[in-house]
Formats: C-alpha cells, sequence, structure tokens
C-alpha cells in the first residue's frame, strides 16, 4: 500500500517543487520520505500545520514552489493562516490524507474528517478528492496546475480508503 | 502587569530604521502588527513584506523565503505577541538552520493592536532562552543602544539562524501604515526580487 506516493512524488518533481512542507503521518510516510531522500527538495519540518501554510507563501516570495503534505486533522489548525493565501492570492498546493471516512476507529478524528471538504472550501480552497488509487497520479498533477499555472489554491483529499486500517492493536 | 516597559530605553522606530539601514539589500517580513508600521515609517519599499494579518506566521514565511532564497540576507522583524502565537516555528527554524535568516522580536511586553495588553513576557516568559531552548543557540536579548549598535553586524551578516529579542519602550505612536492590498505586496516584493517577469 501507499505506492500512490510515488505517483504524488512524480508529479511534484515534474510540476519543479522545491520545498515541501508536511507533518508526519502514516498515510503519507512513503512520499514523504522520497522527499526527504531527494537532493533537491527541502523537506520542512513543521510543528504544527499553518506554519506550512505560511512556509509557502514564503517560498512563493522568492520563487520556490512549495507544496504541503497533512493529514485532515490538521486542516482545522490552518484555518486563519490560510487568510494569507487568500488575500494576497498565493498558490496553494496542498494533499491531505483524510480520516474519519472509512474504517475509522478513533471517534476524536470525526469532527474534523467529516467536515475538511467544507472546512477547506470555506476559506477559499478549491477541493477535489481521490479514491482510486489509479487516479491518484493524474489528479496530483492537475491540483499541482491548478496551484501554480492556474495561481489558485488547490487541495487534494486523498480518501482513507487509500491508507491501512489503523486499529491500535484492537 | 510589570510597567517596566514604559521605561525600556530602546524606541522601536529607532531599531527599525537601523536595521533597515543597515543594508541594502535584505528582504524583510515583518509581523503583525506594530513592526508592520515600524517598518513603513523607517522606509516602505518593496523589499519589505508586511503581514497585516496571519498571525504567528511571520516566521514561517520568513522561513520559506530563506530557503528559496539561500544566497540573499532574510530578516523577520515581528513583536513579541505575534512571536509567541507561532512560537513553534522557532523549533522548525532550528531544525533547517538557514544560515541567511535573522529573527528580531521587537519585545514591548504588550499586544500593540489590542489596547497594550500585557504579553506572557511582561511576566514570566523569555523569548531568548526559548529560542535556545528550541535549538537556535545564536540567541541574546538586546536592552539598549550600546547593545545594538555593537551586535549590529552579527545581527544583519552573521551566520544565522540569528535570533534576537529587543527590548523596546511601550510606547503610544503614530500609526504609519503601508499598502493593504496583499496582492500588491506580493507583487512589488516578487517584481524587487525576481524581476518584473515574476508578476
Amino acid at each position: 500500500m501507499l505506492e500512490w506516493g510515488d505517483d504524488i512524488f512524480t508529479a511534484v518533481k515534474e510540476a519543479g517543487v522545491g520545498q515541501v512542507a508536511y507533518v508526519p503521518d502514516a498515510g503519507h510516510k512513503r512520499l514523504i520520505n522520497a522527499c526527504i531522500a531527494d537532493n533537491d527538495i527541502k523537506a520542512v519540518s513543521l510543528t504544527t500545520e499553518e506554519e506550512g501554510v505560511a512556509v509557502t507563501a514564503g517560498a512563493w516570495l522568492g520563487g520556490e514552489k512549495c507544496v504541503m503534505l497533512m493529514q485532515s486533522s490538521g486542516v482545522g489548525n490552518c484555518i486563519n493562516m490560510l487568510s494569507l493565501i487568500e488575500t494576497c492570492r498565493f498558490p496553494f498546493a496542498a494533499f491531505v490524507t483524510m480520516r474519519g471516512q472509512w474504517h475509522e476507529f478513533n471517534p476524536w478524528q470525526m469532527p474534523m474528517g467529516t467536515t475538511t471538504k467544507q472546512a477547506l472550501e470555506t476559506a477559499g480552497c478549491l477541493v477535489d478528492e481521490v479514491e482510486d488509487p489509479a487516479d491518484v497520479g493524474a489528479k496530483a498533477a492537475a491540483t499541482l496546475h491548478k496551484a501554480f499555472v492556474g495561481q489558485q489554491s488547490a487541495v487534494l483529499l486523498l480518501s482513507q480508503r487509500l491508507v491501512p486500517v489503523k486499529t491500535f492493536g484492537k | 502587569m510589570s510597567d517596566r516597559a514604559e521605561s525600556f530605553p530602546l524606541h522601536r522606530r529607532e531599531v527599525a530604521r537601523t536595521l533597515l539601514g543597515a543594508r541594502d539589500d535584505t528582504l524583510i517580513v515583518t509581523g503583525l502588527g506594530s513592526t508592520n508600521w515600524d517598518f513603513t515609517a523607517a522606509g516602505d519599499c518593496a523589499r519589505i513584506f508586511p503581514l497585516w494579518g496571519a498571525m504567528g506566521g511571520a516566521v514561517p514565511t520568513g522561513l520559506g523565503l530563506a530557503l528559496a532564497q539561500p544566497t540573499k540576507r532574510v530578516l523577520v522583524a515581528t513583536g513579541d505577541g505575534e512571536m509567541l502565537m507561532g512560537i513553534g516555528s522557532l523549533a522548525t527554524v532550528a531544525v533547517q538552520a538557514p544560515k541567511n535568516l535573522t529573527i528580531c522580536v521587537f519585545d514591548n511586553e504588550r499586544y500593540g493592536e489590542t489596547g497594550m495588553q500585557a504579553t506572557h513576557t511582561a511576566s514570566v516568559a523569555d523569548l531568548s532562552l526559548t529560542a535556545q531552548g528550541l535549538g537556535i543557540r545564536n540567541a541574546a536579548v538586546i536592552t539598549d543602544d550600546a547593545e545594538l549598535k555593537a551586535d549590529l553586524d552579527n545581527i544583519v551578516n552573521g551566520e544565522g539562524p540569528v535570533f534576537r529579542v529587543i527590548k523596546v519602550r511601550a510606547e503610544p505612536l503614530e500609526f504609519v501604515l503601508p499598502s493593504k492590498d496583499g496582492v500588491h505586496l506580493k507583487n512589488r516584493f516578487r517584481a524587487e526580487l525576481l524581476g518584473p517577469g515574476a508578476v
């Protein structure tokens, strides 16, 4: 599982992304490790997701493309910082692994997981979703195009069906 | 609330003038809100990106910029309240360790935009110790003009990440406002740094 991470990585490389800001995440593990291992990508580990929104804006000020990787729970942390993206019309691209959708073990993931799309749209982002691993590469490329060519705020939600079911051993 | 900040000797507008004047090529991110007015008063220009919102975002914005432009000097100037809201970003900076990044916190121990209420630095919080604890070793406090002058070369040219808490007087000052148009601020900055084709 998680081989679709390679397809996102390919799209990220083809888009000429120079920075990837992320919060460690089981679903994104394969992709994050590929970014860390890449000599031309600066992988920025964050203490909270909202930092990554600002890092993205700063990178663009400096002429570099930055992509964000996070989990649906982190979207809630980003809401006010996304005003920076909307007000200044910074390009923004994020790949969000979903919780609270499919065989969710942890009820604490439900409030944010079930409202991620609405929260992002309220904050001015264009949101697309993908559930079939075969579609991830094309949708990732389209998200990056929407952000960096179309100069929009674009987020791709990766269905919880794409990541291993978490059970905490129960 | 401690009133000590009302007698701190350094005046924030003069500190901003000193930092802006120290190099003519520094890329500057200023945080919500008084540091925006300080640097606008010191000399509004395209290489300053003032944040009118996004509280807590000044340091990570400066980090993204510093990583994108490793051969240029980047200065983040922000207030103590804004810094406290994004305090974890100092650990993120420490891990990346950009040699070209300086962070100056203008610490008047107050939330200036909301009525000069005490921030946590007015009583117990020490931002320099915090920065050191989060991994930024080159961190110190500046309390007067002699210390600022003696340290200025290190602040603006020294190997980063550099972190300075500059204790500035809590004082009422006239608002000197930059443009509020975020798209304009972004475009003027990119055109200055990257050329007219970047807009």
